[in-house]
């Protein structure tokens, strides 16, 4: 049972965290998240690394789609722009790695904007074809145009250098992706307490009324796409560090399915959700894959039997959401939190 | 009301078509600055017509709209909205995503300041902004229109009259100049009507809004408009006081259909009793 909650000032109840036991938790996730890569192996570290550029890249995604209700399946195709961006900047100008980023994310956020102006004529399935047709040509571009991304055959990228210490490894790195991938996070969650992200989700929920509202749908709408894109400019530079080569097969067009998917699974509009999601898409296979190592000795050819398995539960999970929790991770992590505020007095 | 002074409001020779169908047909009317103005007409006469027109929704074919002397028909609907054309809408257009509480704070947007990277990062200006848009929402929208218990719910959970006051509180947080309701009282009963009615006056009254409403319930209009204009067929056809409009023989023949006329006229004035 939660008690001590009535609000004494406006600033109070304004608050991202509005109980001190909220904080508390919080404080402990940073701890752990500052602790882990002392505990954890390199394996985990890699995932740890991992799931942290996805949830920056998912909580982008979410900006635009679940909170905007523009649908985009570009998503990949943003993070190669900034993968691109790094590789480019690390290999031909030799430029900071910080700077190198925060380029890649604003040069992705101006394709991003051009991407979303047909955001202003068409809606739903009719924009995310758009998306996608962009997406393609975002992929000839990297695929052709040799000069910068030096084709199909790509770019080696150099390890990141921060202050003079190189960040090679995933323990090294975490410390880079790990920050980002907060301020990201907390990033989107402030916009949704201001003006900016109540227009958003006003243009999502009725876009008409919005503008006699007073909200330039024009504007508001391309801001939405190159935030989102800024947030997947700065993933794919991120990326771009961690796997240390840039490829224009590095971001196919399914990796924008995985991202769609994982704001679904997690949760539409919900920043908790766009983390639960990149979690849960980026480590159910490798869970799966853990459980299929665990029963191989068992079971002659498990790899061979259990590898296909593997696939279709993790399909049947993504179709069991939609199905069964349309509102995603975030809405049933919100149902624990309800029990156990009002436990034991109500169940 | 006298008359006499400027229209806050002037609407000049407005003409509107879908196609073939004429919607508005070369429609006139002032709002007089401080008044409470009605437009009554049958269904389908085009009254949320013009005021898709005064919003910049629609575009007419013809006529001009002056708010406060300047012509306002260049401006997009955002720009209209800014200058402090406030409206609500027949069919509630609610934000079915966000709290009661957001909802309203959503009108102001148009005064507000913080910029994208001011909302990413939220102390400083964003909180500044917020806190006091916060403040002035409970203090002048929320305790006045009395809907302190609802501010955190969803709107889909509210009851229809809810729905319509929380609309209402939205369109105050506009700081508008004008205020437009459409329908405001529609689908209500006895009582939440009183307390729209009551809310409307306030409004006029201590916050020196002009009102300008379209509204069907002729006992709301008689009681507490100023000016009436009579729209039939995208046409006007009559306009003045309460009284003289709804004592025109084409009015009642035109809004009532051709019923027994007598009876009719007992019916306003026992309505506006
Ligand atoms: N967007 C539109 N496209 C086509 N026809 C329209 C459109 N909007 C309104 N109309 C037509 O214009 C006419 C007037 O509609 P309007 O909604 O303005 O009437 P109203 O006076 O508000 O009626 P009510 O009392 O039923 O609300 C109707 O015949 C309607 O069908
Ligand atoms: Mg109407």
């Amino acid at each position: 049972m939660r008690i001590g909650t009535a609000k004494q000032t406006y600033a109070a109840d304004e608050a991202l965290f509005d109980t001190n036991v909220q904080r508390a938790w919080m404080g402990l996730f940073i701890a752990l998240c500052v602790a882990f890569p002392f505990m954890a192996s390199e394996y985990w570290l890699y995932m740890a690394c991992l799931v942290a550029i996805h949830v920056i890249s998912v909580t982008g995604l979410n900006i635009v789609t679940g909170f905007t209700g523009l649908v985009s399946l570009g998503q990949a195709a943003f993070m190669g722009v900034g993968a691109y961006a790094v590789a480019y900047a690390e290999t031909k100008l030799g430029t900071p790695a910080l700077l190198n980023l925060l380029a890649a994310g604003l040069l992705t956020a101006a394709v991003g904007a051009l991407v979303g102006i047909p955001s202003l004529r068409v809606k739903g399935l009719y924009l995310a074809i758009a998306t996608i047709a962009s997406s393609i040509i975002l992929h000839f571009i990297f695929a052709n145009w040799d000069s910068v991304t030096n084709g199909v055959k790509g770019v080696s990228v150099p390890p990141a250098r921060i202050f003079g210490v190189e960040l090679g490894r995933p323990f090294a790195l975490y410390f880079l992706i790990l920050p980002l991938a907060f301020l990201s996070v907390l990033g989107a969650a402030n916009l949704f307490r201001t003006r900016i992200g109540r227009a958003f989700i006003a243009i999502r929920d009725r876009d008409i009324s919005a503008e006699v509202l007073g909200i330039p749908l024009l504007r508001y709408k391309l801001m939405s796409f190159a935030l989102a894109s800024f947030y997947a400019g700065v993933a794919g530079g991120l990326w771009a560090y961690f796997f240390r080569v840039v490829t224009p097969e590095s971001f196919p067009f399914v990796y924008s399915i995985f991202f769609l998917a994982a704001i679904i699974v997690g949760g539409m509009g919900s920043i908790l959700g766009s983390i639960l999601g990149a979690v849960f898409m980026t480590m159910v296979p490798e869970v799966l894959k853990i459980g299929v190592g665990v029963a191989s000795p068992l079971l002659s050819d498990a790899v061979a039997v259990l590898s296909p398995v593997r696939t279709i539960v993790f399909g049947i999970l993504i179709i069991g959401f939609l199905v069964f929790e349309p509102h995603g991770l975030a809405e049933i992590w919100s149902r624990i939190r309800r029990f156990f505020h009002l436990w034991p007095f109500k169940t | 009301m006298d008359g006499t002074e400027r229209p806050v409001l002037e609407v000049n020779g407005l003409s509107l078509a879908f196609g073939g169908l004429k919607v508005l047909n070369d429609v006139s009317f002032a709002v007089p600055q401080g008044s409470v103005t009605a437009i009554i007409g049958p269904n389908g006469a085009g009254k949320t017509s013009i005021f898709n027109c005064i919003s910049g929704f629609y575009r007419p074919k013809a006529g001009h709209i002056l708010f406060e002397g300047e012509d306002i028909g260049p401006f997009h609907p955002p720009r209209r909205a800014a200058l402090g054309l406030a409206r609500t809408f027949q069919n509630i257009a609610l934000f079915r995503g966000m709290t009661v509480l957001d909802n309203i704070k959503l009108g102001r947007h148009a005064h507000m300041k913080t910029s994208l990277l001011d909302a990413l990062c939220y102390f400083g200006r964003a909180r500044r902004e917020e806190m006091e848009l916060r403040r002035e929402v409970e203090e002048k929208i929320i305790d006045f229109l009395e809907i302190d218990h609802i501010r955190n719910k969803p709107v889909a959970s509210l009851s229809y009259g809810l729905r319509k006051r929380v609309e209402l509180a939205r369109a105050l947080a506009m700081k508008p100049k004008i205020l437009m309701l459409d329908e405001p009282v529609a689908g209500m009963n006895r009582e939440e009507t009183e307390d729209m009615a009551r809310f409307i006056l306030d409004v006029k009254e201590e916050w020196g809004v002009t009102i300008l409403m379209v509204e069907h319930d002729m006992g709301l209009i008689m009681d507490i408009s100023d000016h009436v204009v009579v729209l039939n067929f995208g046409q006007v056809i009559a306009a003045g006081k309460p009284a003289e409009v709804t004592a025109n023989p084409d009015v009642i023949r035109a809004y009532l259909g051709s019923g027994d006329v007598e009876a009719l006229r007992r019916e306003f004035r026992g309505e506006a009793a």
